[in-house]
């Protein structure tokens, strides 16, 4: 599809707010999970709005701001998020306050901030947006499909620029629910030793991501996002190679073709196998990975897609992002494929062009 | 991009029925499903009406034949009987044969599970089984897994507009040849949190709601769930199947005000409607009913009474609001309420708005209030305005 990244805003674990920068100063976390690295909301919101904000609404707000200056475009034709959990410290605050309380004597603040929708809303009130607007929450298709509706949206010309967004957030008390579930690790690690780890669980992260995409290419685009893929419960490693062969006939490029392979490797050992069989068996090229960066969590994928368009314009790929570095060869990156799974059930393919 | 796009299947459960032909009946002899509260453990029960769909999950589990250990949450059991029914109804006997999506409507998702066992779920290792069913997405691949559904699984979540955004998607995709078919609505069972938050927002009627009436004193919560099969139109023509509709229009457009409220004069509802009347190619005076968001709030009504005056003039199709029927089932009621767009074209008839009785001051029309039977229904217009300003409006079209 003619779709191109223009600008992007990231808020994430790691110094991704200044787009000058391409994790040259990379924070190594050592707590049970990884919190993002809160920029001065103060410059982009005024004071008293920032009062009443979530921190997840807060953080939202700030990486839409971040993101449309960088593209240059002031109202966008759509606004679409996904998250996967939506606003969890507000759902939080409410459900113990429903439950506490035993349904008496609530305020409502904390339910009208809890919808998944919010920050949709919130951004679109910001920017007086009365244009397409949507939300999306489902797993690890949430930002996916966001991203699909806002390529959907510019490809038929029903919107010559979107604004597209994932966000999730991690708190202390959910923390404590999700550690009981063979998807999280029991022990606390040195984030960028994730792969090192070989137990059953990932460590969870959390980060809000937006993009601005066009139809039209200038000398400020990052790259070309230039088709995405969802694969949902594939039910062998030969499905997902059938399903990949058949992307890339559809994108006119053979395996051959791609420079650089991101891989959502999140040193799961239960889970992770597929990313190594696709490295040994079916690509034959460079490969980064970023999860020790970023934590896993639903829309994860907005970091990956950070990692991949940085790349590209930056026209390199830092040395913690890569992946089997003895075998690392240095060449221009043209065409970058995103390999992300959430659980084995979710798959899902970026592809990005210079 | 020129594909047409065909409603081939409907199912639906709600307050009023647990089938297509349960709510045609209970519509037709004006029964409401607004009662007192039996399933949902609360303490408003006896206080607040909701219109509950009148089986237990024990029930529900029995009747979609679904494994009793297995974790489900109550808005997933309805979703399941409402989209196999929706299947079964399009004829679809091997669901593989063409690539086929699921696109359901959530916001609460698993949270009639989650509030049952917050506490366990944090104290101890009980019920954590439940830990992975809170998520909007669990329902929806539940859904899927039961229909058989693999080529696209996605679940929009923008409060009282999910389901009809979901349509909204469902059709794009079809058209940009992306899929074949798509089996598009929405899900909300009543939950504990999503009742005491409109609560404190002191929108819920302690009676019957009373959409577009001058006195009208808030909606009523619902629960529900539907869902309609959308087909291409090279689809339909390749298998000769009937079709019982076209959606020939819609339209989303955000409000842009706050996050719980609408504007007065019904900005965002009257782009939506503007939007889809200009993608169906239709005119103002083509369409000739409205099933109204209609949730009977001061806010609502009036805003979107508005609208409706201000792009209708003083020539308005005939209104209502069926949310007097089934309550505001919230994520569902987009898809509840295609349902019964697609029901008034194939029975040619237009369904009242209950308990109706003082004309809205602010408005030049006033509601349908009997059934109205052997009339002409080629055009209704579907609308679904949600929380955080996210409006959308669908057109169902006689084929």
């Amino acid at each position: 599809m003619e779709v191109y990244i223009q600008g992007i805003g990231n808020i994430s674990p790691q110094n991704t707010v200044d787009s000058n920068i391409f994790l040259d100063d990379v924070v190594s976390h050592e707590t049970e999970f990884l919190l993002s690295v809160a920029p001065n909301y103060k410059d982009f919101i005024n004071p008293i709005q920032l009062r009443r904000m979530s921190k997840l609404i807060k953080m939202g707000i700030c990486a839409s701001k971040i993101c449309l200056a960088d593209s240059g475009i002031e109202n966008p034709g759509a606004i679409i998020t996904g998250t996967g959990l939506g606003l969890v410290g507000d759902t939080e605050k409410f459900l113990n306050m429903v439950l506490d309380n035993d349904e008496e004597l609530l305020a409502p603040t904390a339910f009208i901030q809890s919808t998944h929708n919010t920050i949709s809303g919130q951004v679109a009130i910001a920017l007086k947006c009365f244009n397409y607007n949507n939300t999306y929450s489902h797993r690890g298709f949430s930002f996916e499909s966001a991203l699909l509706d806002g390529m959907l949206l510019i490809e038929n010309k029903d919107a010559e620029n979107v604004l597209v967004g994932g966000f999730d957030e991690i708190t202390s008390e959910h923390h404590r629910i999700i550690k009981k579930t063979r998807w999280v690790k029991n022990e606390t690690i040195k984030s960028l030793e994730l792969l090192d780890h070989k137990t059953q669980g990932t460590v969870v992260g959390e980060g809000v991501g937006f993009f601005s995409l066009t139809g039209k290419k200038d000398e400020n685009s990052y790259a070309q996002l230039k088709n995405i893929k969802t694969i949902y419960k594939p039910e062998s490693k030969e499905e997902i190679k059938n399903k990949l062969d058949q992307f890339l006939v559809e994108n006119g490029l053979s395996k051959d073709d791609i420079d650089l392979v991101v891989l959502g490797l999140n040193g799961n050992v239960d889970t992770d196998d597929v990313y190594y069989h696709l490295a040994d068996n079916y690509f034959n090229t460079n490969y980064a990975y970023f999860k020790h960066l970023s934590g896993d969590y639903h829309t994860v994928g907005t970091f990956a897609l950070w990692l991949a368009a940085n790349a590209i314009k930056h026209q390199k790929v830092p040395e913690v992002a890569r992946f089997r570095k003895e075998n690392f060869t240095e060449k221009p990156i043209k065409n970058v494929l995103v390999y992300n799974h959430f659980r084995e059930v979710d798959h899902s393919i970026f592809l990005l062009t210079q | 991009m020129s594909q047409r796009i065909f409603v081939t299947g409907i199912g639906i459960i709600s307050g009023i029925g647990n089938n297509v032909d349960e709510t045609l009946e209970s519509i037709k002899q004006k029964k409401s499903g607004v009662a007192e509260i039996k399933y949902l453990k609360t303490n408003h029960k006896g206080s607040i009406p909701v219109s509950e769909v009148k089986l237990s999950e024990e029930e529900l589990i029995e009747k979609a034949g679904l494994d009793k250990k297995e974790p489900f949450t109550r808005s997933t059991l309805i979703g399941i009987i409402a989209a196999d029914e929706a299947v079964k109804n399009a004829g679809i006997n091997d669901i593989k044969e063409y690539r086929t999506g699921l696109i359901s409507g959530t916001t609460v998702g698993g949270m009639d599970k989650s509030e049952l066992y917050y506490r366990d779920l944090l104290e101890t290792t009980n019920h954590i089984e439940y830990i992975e069913t809170h998520d909007c997405g669990d329902s929806t691949e539940r859904i899927a897994d039961y229909i058989n559904v693999k080529d696209f699984v996605s679940t929009t979540s923008t409060a009282c507009s999910s389901a009809a955004n979901s349509m909204i998607l469902g059709a794009r995709m079809i058209k940009n040849g992306l899929l074949d078919r798509v089996v598009a609505g929405g899900i909300e069972s009543l939950t504990k949190y999503h009742m005491n938050g409109f609560n404190t927002l002191m929108i819920l009627d302690k009676e019957q709601c009373k959409p577009f009436d001058e006195n009208r004193m808030g909606l009523n919560l619902g629960e529900g769930a539907a869902f309609l099969v959308l087909e291409s139109e090279e689809l339909v023509k390749k298998t000769g199947k009937k079709v019982l509709a076209e959606l020939t229009g819609y339209g989303n457009s955000c409000e842009a005000f706050h996050q719980t409220a609408s504007t007065p004069e019904g900005k965002g509802a009257l782009r939506a409607m503007t939007e889809a009347l200009e993608k169906s190619g239709l005119k103002p005076e083509d369409i000739d009913y409205i099933n109204a968001h209609g949730t009977g709030t001061d806010n609502n009504d009036l805003s979107e009474g508005r609208a409706i005056d201000t792009l209708f003039g003083d020539n308005p199709p005939k209104v209502s609001s069926t949310k007097s029927y089934t309550g505001h089932t919230t994520s569902a009621a987009g898809g509840v309420e295609a349902v019964i767009s697609v029901l008034a074209i194939q029975n040619n008839m237009i369904f009242p708005n209950l308990n109706f009785k003082t004309q809205m001051k602010e408005l030049k029309f006033k509601p349908v209030t009997e059934l109205l039977e052997g009339v002409k229904v080629d055009h209704v217009l579907s609308n679904s305005f949600g929380f955080g300003g996210n409006n959308s409006a669908l057109i169902f079209s006689r084929y």
